[in-house]
C-alpha cells in the first residue's frame, strides 16, 4: 500500500511520544539549570594546584620544576621560580612558584600538564560554570584562585586522590625510614669506643 | 622494490627513476621520478595488469630549506716567510672554514595504493629545481583525479606549481594571500589580538606591536 | 547591467563573465551556497551556477577553519600534536588519535600490548557507530525531518559520549591514545556499562529503521540522486562509506589488517548504485557489523598492561625516517604521513584528511540536480569542516 512506510514510522513516534507519559527512560530531557547531571568521577575541564594542610602558600605541592609549562601544547601556563626555598611535604626544600598563571581562555582541557607533572601537583577541576564578564583579565587565574585543597580533590576525584596520598605517603615513609636508619647509625657510631690503634707490622 | 623500478625503467625508455632509501624503521622506501617523464611513468603504474596502482592516496609537499655548510679545507698556499734570516718561498698549508650555500627544493611525495589487487604503498617524489624560480612540477590530476584538491593545497601552502593542472588556485587560504604558509621560512603576520599570556618571542612581539599603537 | 568583456587568466572565485545560455534567453544565476548556512555542515561555501533549479557549475570553496594544524605539529612535540588530532573531525576524535598513534608507533618501531589494541579496537567501534548515527541525523534534518530522527540519533549518542567521559574524562576531545598504547586503563565496571549500552543498541537500529528505511517521503528523494560510477570513485580517491555505497570493495579495515581486525568476524556492507540512498543504507549496515565486533572484542578481551613498557611520555625522539599510517576512520581513509629528523617534533607531519578528497566528485555527481537534490548529495559525502579545512 502507498504510504505504508510513513505510517510505520508515525506509529514508531506516536510510541515513543504516548511512551514518554509512561516510562521514564523515554523522557530524556535533563531540564538544566534546575536539573543538573552529577559530574562524572573522570571528568576534566580546567587544573588547579593541590596544596596539602590549611595553609595554601606553605603546602603548595608545585616546585616551580616548569616542566607542565614545557610540556602544555597551546602554552597557556606561564611560572615565575622563586629565589628561596621552603620545605615540602617530606620536608625536602623545594624552590616553589611565585607566579603560576594558566590562561583558561587558551587551555584547551587536555590534561598533559597533569600527566607530566613528577610531584602531583596539579590536578584537573570539573567546575564549568565560569563565564565571566571581565575580557582581559578575567579569565587568567593566578596562584590563589587555582589553589585548591586536598580535601577539595578527595572531594571531586575520590579513588585518584586516594592512589595519590598513598603514593605520597610512601614517598614519606621511605624517607623519614631512611633519616631514621641514618639517625641510628650516627648514634651507634658516637657511642661505641674508639677502635684500638693497629699495631705496627701487624697483618700478614 | 627493485622490481617496480626495473618495470618502469623498461616500459618507459628515459624514466631516470631513482631509488630513495628510507633510514627509519618502517622500511617506505620510495621511488625519485624526474618531472620530464613523470606523467608516463605515472600512466605506466595505473595501467599496468600487475602493478594496478589505481588509487592515488596522498600527495604531501616536503619543503627542505637552504643548508648552509661549514666545511674544513685544507688550502696549500705559497708564503713569502723568513727562515734562518733568509726570505724565501714557501709552501704552508693552512685549514680554512669555507662556507656554501646548498640550494634547497621543495619536494612533491605522491602515496599510491591498488584497489584492485589490494596492495601498496608506492611512495613516488619529485623535486623542483630549487625554490625561488624553478617551482613547477608536472600535475599527476590527468592520471589520478584524486590529486587534484591535494595539489592545489600544495600550491596554496608551499608554492609548487602544477603544470597541467585543470584548476590551479589557492585552496585554504582566500585569493590575494600573497605568502606560502608552510614553508619554513613563512613569518606570521602580527597584527593580532593581544593574548594576556603568551610566552617569549610571541611575548616580545605582542607587546612591540601594542607599544606601536 | 552590462555584460563583463574581460577574460580572466586564471579560474577565479567571481571574476568570470556570466555565462550566456544557448537559446540566448538570459544568464545563469551564480548563488553563494554558505558559508553561513544549516545545511553546509559547518563553514563550507558553494558556489552554484544555476540555469533555474539545475546545477550547471558548483564549485566548493573552503579554509574558514584551516587553522594551519600542520605547522602547529612541526613547532609542538609529538605529545602535545596529539590533542590537536582530536579536532581534525571534532565528531570522531578517537580515530583520530588512533591514526596518528599508528603512524608515530609505525615510525618509531614500537609494539601494543594487547589489551590496549581490545580497548582501542571497541573505541573505536563506539566512535564509528555513533558517527554514523549522527550523520543519517543530519542527512535527514537536511531533507526536512526538522530533527526528529536527528534525536533518536543523539539519544543514543549520549550513552556512547557517557562512556567516553566516564573513561577519558571527557565527552568529544578525549586526547586516549598514546604512542605505545592507552592512556589509563579500563575498569570493570566500565566494560559492564559498555555492555549495557551495547546491548541496547540493536533495538535502537531497528527502531531507526522502522522510522526511516522504508518511508516513501525517503525513497523518492534519495533513490537515483546523486550517482556515483566506481571507476570515478576509485580514481577520485574516495574512500569510506561513499566508495562501497558505489559497489568497490575496499575496506581498510580488511585490506590493511592494522591493529587486531584480523581476529573479528564482520561483513563489509556493498551498495549497488551509489546513490544517496545507497549511502545511507551502507551506513545503517555498518552501524550493525560495528556492533558485532564491539560485542566480540568487549568477550575477548584480555588482561596485562595497557602501554608499551619501553614507551617514553616526555623527551620522546623518533629516529629519522618516514611514515606513512593510515586507518578506517568513520568518514573514510585517514593517513597520517610523518617524517622525523631525530628531533622532538616532526619535522614534516601531514593530515590526509577523507572529507576533503571525498568532496572531488561533489561537482560531478551534483551536475543536473536541483538545489535541493545538493543539499542531500552534500549530506551523504558526510564531511566535517575541522578536517577539510585541518
Amino acid at each position: 500500500m502507498l504510504g505504508e512506510g510513513i505510517l510505520k514510522g508515525m506509529a514508531e513516534t506516536a510510541k515513543n511520544f504516548f511512551g514518554s507519559y509512561v516510562s521514564k527512560e523515554r523522557l530524556t530531557t535533563v531540564e538544566y539549570p534546575e536539573e543538573r547531571i552529577p559530574a562524572v568521577e573522570a571528568a576534566r575541564v580546567f587544573p588547579f594546584l593541590v596544596y596539602d594542610g590549611a595553609d595554601w602558600e606553605a603546602g603548595l605541592r608545585c616546585v616551580a620544576c616548569q616542566i607542565c609549562e614545557k610540556e602544555c601544547p597551546p602554552k597557556c601556563i606561564y611560572i615565575d621560580k622563586s629565589k628561596d626555598k621552603k620545605p615540602d611535604y617530606v620536608g625536602k626544600q623545594q624552590f616553589y612558584p611565585t607566579r603560576f598563571d594558566i590562561d583558561i581562555s587558551v587551555c584547551m582541557s587536555c590534561q598533559i600538564c597533569v600527566e607530566v607533572c613528577p610531584f602531583e601537583a596539579i590536578k584537573m577541576d570539573n567546575e564549568f560554570e565560569l563565564a565571566t564578564d571581565d575580557r582581559f583579565g578575567g579569565l587568567l587565574y593566578d596562584r590563589k584562585q587555582l589553589a585548591r585543597s586536598n580535601e577539595y580533590y578527595h572531594s571531586i576525584h575520590p579513588t585518584e586522590a586516594s592512589e595519590v596520598d598513598a603514593r605520597l605517603g610512601e614517598e614519606k615513609a621511605k624517607v623519614e625510614a631512611k633519616a631514621k636508619a641514618a639517625a641510628e647509625a650516627a648514634a651507634a657510631k658516637a657511642a661505641a669506643p674508639a677502635p684500638p690503634a693497629p699495631t705496627a707490622g701487624g697483618g700478614s | 622494490m627493485e622490481e617496480i623500478k626495473a618495470a618502469i625503467e623498461a616500459a618507459v625508455p628515459g624514466a631516470g627513476v631513482e631509488f630513495v632509501p628510507n633510514p627509519g624503521s618502517a622500511a617506505e622506501h620510495s621511488l625519485r621520478l624526474v618531472p620530464a617523464s613523470a606523467i608516463a611513468v605515472a600512466t605506466f603504474l595505473r595501467d599496468d595488469a600487475d602493478l594496478a596502482l589505481d588509487f592515488l592516496s596522498n600527495v604531501s609537499g616536503v619543503d627542505w630549506p637552504d643548508k648552509e655548510i661549514a666545511e674544513k679545507v685544507k688550502v696549500t698556499r705559497t708564503v713569502t716567510k723568513t727562515v734562518d734570516g733568509i726570505e724565501q718561498q714557501v709552501e704552508e698549508t693552512v685549514d680554512e672554514t669555507r662556507k656554501r650555500v646548498e640550494p634547497g627544493c621543495l619536494e612533491a611525495v605522491y602515496h599510491l595504493y591498488s584497489v584492485a589487487k589490494k596492495h601498496g604503498p608506492l611512495v613516488i617524489r619529485m623535486r623542483t629545481g630549487n625554490r625561488s624560480d624553478r617551482v613547477d612540477l608536472p600535475s599527476l590530476t590527468p592520471v589520478w583525479r584524486a590529486a587534484e584538491f591535494q595539489e592545489r593545497e600544495v600550491f596554496d601552502l608551499y608554492g609548487i606549481i602544477f603544470t597541467g593542472h585543470p584548476d590551479l588556485r589557492r585552496l585554504l587560504m582566500w585569493e590575494g594571500f600573497k605568502d606560502h604558509p608552510m614553508r619554513k621560512d613563512y613569518v606570521e603576520p602580527d597584527d593580532y589580538e593581544y593574548e594576556p599570556t603568551p610566552h617569549d618571542q610571541v611575548l616580545a612581539r605582542a607587546l612591540e606591536h601594542k607599544s606601536r599603537d | 547591467m552590462s555584460v563583463v568583456e574581460t577574460k580572466p587568466e586564471r579560474l577565479d572565485g567571481w571574476n568570470r563573465p556570466p555565462v550566456i545560455l544557448p537559446d540566448g534567453e538570459g544568464e545563469l544565476l551564480e548563488v553563494a551556497m554558505g558559508p553561513h548556512h544549516p545545511s553546509t555542515h559547518g563553514v563550507f561555501r558553494m558556489d552554484l551556477a544555476l540555469d533555474g533549479e539545475r546545477v550547471v557549475r558548483l564549485k566548493p570553496v573552503f579554509g574558514y577553519l584551516h587553522r594551519n594544524h600542520e605547522k602547529i605539529a612541526e613547532q609542538a612535540s609529538y605529545l602535545a600534536s596529539m590533542p590537536y588530532t582530536d579536532r581534525l573531525d571534532y565528531i570522531c576524535s578517537l580515530t583520530n588519535n588512533w591514526a596518528y598513534a599508528l603512524a608515530v608507533e609505525k615510525l618509531a618501531a614500537q609494539e601494543v600490548p594487547e589489551r590496549a589494541q581490545y580497548i582501542r579496537v571497541i573505541l573505536g567501534e563506539l566512535t564509528r557507530i555513533q558517527n554514523h548515527a549522527s550523520s543519517i541525523g543530519f542527512l535527514l534534518q537536511e531533507m526536512g525531518a526538522s530533527g526528529t530522527p536527528l534525536m533518536y540519533a543523539f539519544k543514543e549518542r549520549e550513552k556512547i559520549l557517557d562512556l567516553f567521559e566516564s573513561l577519558t574524562g571527557s565527552r568529544m576531545m578525549c586526547n586516549y591514545m598514546r604512542f605505545g598504547g592507552c592512556r589509563v586503563d579500563v575498569s570493570a565496571a566500565w566494560l559492564d556499562a559498555a555492555r549495557k549500552v551495547v546491548a541496547g543498541l540493536p533495538q535502537f537500529v531497528d527502531e531507526f529503521e522502522t522510522l526511516l528505511s522504508s518511508n516513501e517521503i525517503l525513497m523518492a528523494r534519495c533513490q537515483g540522486v546523486g550517482v556515483l560510477k566506481p571507476e570515478l570513485a576509485v580514481n577520485a580517491g574516495v574512500t569510506g562509506p561513499m566508495l562501497r555505497a558505489s559497489g568497490v570493495d575496499y575496506d581498510i579495515r580488511k585490506v590493511d589488517r592494522y591493529g587486531i581486525y584480523d581476529r573479528f568476524k564482520f561483513r563489509v556492507p556493498l551498495g549497488d548504485h551509489g546513490d544517496v540512498y545507497d549511502r545511507y543504507m551502507v551506513r545503517i549496515l555498518e552501524i550493525r557489523e560495528s556492533i558485532k565486533i564491539v560485542e566480540q572484542a568487549l568477550k575477548e578481551i584480555p588482561t596485562g598492561p595497557i602501554m608499551d613498557a619501553k614507551a617514553k611520555i616526555r623527551g620522546f625522539r623518533p629516529k629519522p625516517g618516514e611514515a606513512y599510517g593510515r586507518i578506517e576512520a568513520p568518514k573514510g581513509e585517514l593517513g597520517f604521513y610523518l617524517i622525523s629528523d631525530g628531533g622532538p617534533n616532526p619535522y614534516r607531519y601531514r593530515v590526509r584528511p577523507p572529507s576533503l578528497i571525498n568532496l572531488t566528485v561533489l561537482e560531478d555527481m551534483c551536475l543536473g540536480s536541483n538545489v535541493a537534490d545538493v543539499v542531500l548529495i552534500f549530506g551523504s559525502v558526510d564531511i566535517v569542516l575541522g578536517e577539510v579545512d585541518r
